[in-house]
């Protein structure tokens, strides 16, 4: 009973203390940040088609992707795309960008902590999850698609 | 003309992120699986390749492209090898930008200095 109230007490402390995001300017940024971070990666893929005419859409895009990911971890590296992410929440978490960032921030942040259990150990510690549902869904999603090919 | 439809529709994308941020404070770990995941819907049902056709990059670059790669290649490795390939091909399909995420990570880890606060 006793805890239940102090419970109640940090729990409306904390949500005074929460920062509060403005909804439409936060809505706005991550609109046109976002739509910016894909304009750059179809821009990324139309020169690569244009420089190697002979590569296929596949690998044009494979390419993309590691271009985009790398500029994200350079960024992150700078300290940069944090300040992005500040101003632009949804826009710079969604794309692959922020996926690429959720690696490199926290490797670069614990680095202190050493290389194995600082950088390597923390790495994963957003994209884990991540990599972890999509490994699952895959296969279940390949193993349904083999059972209905069974009929 | 095709350069706006990616723009408007990779934002549109992340505007439904943030709309999810600002409406029921999910952490980045929690945007990131909840987009992997439509992907990989989108492209159990085929949804993926037509919106994909039409909205390019736009649909591509956010997460959701990631998921829908990884569900794809397990598809595509179950039709060329039978069981295995569910197994096999989503990892053989996103191994490129998950190595790359992972390299670049660890270099500029080794570059920077991590900030002390």
């Amino acid at each position: 009973m006793k805890n239940e109230k102090i419970n109640e007490a940090y729990n409306s402390y904390v949500e005074a203390r929460i920062p509060k995001t403005k909804a439409w300017p936060s809505l706005f940024n991550s609109f046109w940040v976002g739509g910016l971070i894909c304009l750059i990666g179809q821009g990324i893929n139309d020169l690569i088609i244009y420089i190697f005419p002979s590569m296929s859409q596949q690998s044009a895009w494979a390419w993309t992707l590691i271009i985009l990911i790398f500029l994200a971890s350079l960024l992150t590296g700078l300290g940069v795309y944090d300040k992005i992410g500040k101003f632009a929440g949804g826009g710079s978490i969604v794309p692959i960008t922020g996926f690429s960032n959720s690696i490199a921030s926290p490797a670069i942040e614990y680095k202190h902590e050493g290389i194995i259990y600082g950088t390597c150990v923390k790495m994963f510690s957003i994209a884990g999850p991540v990599i972890v549902t999509g490994i699952v869904a895959s296969i279940v999603v390949g193993i349904i698609y083999f059972i209905i090919g069974l009929f | 003309m095709e350069y706006l439809w990616v723009f408007l529709i990779g934002g549109l994308v992340c505007m439904l992120g943030e709309i999810l941020i600002i409406t029921t404070k999910i952490t980045s770990a929690r945007i990131l699986v909840t987009f992997v995941l439509i992907g990989v819907i989108l492209q159990a049902f085929n949804l993926f390749q037509p919106i994909s056709e039409f909205a390019k990059a736009g649909i591509n670059v956010p997460i959701i492209g990631f998921g829908a790669s990884l569900a794809k290649g397990a598809m595509n490795a179950v039709e060329s090898s039978g069981l295995l390939g569910a197994f096999v091909g989503g990892l053989e399909a996103t191994a490129g930008g998950i190595a790359a995420a992972v390299i670049f990570a660890f270099i500029f880890s080794l570059i920077s200095r991590s900030k002390t606060k």
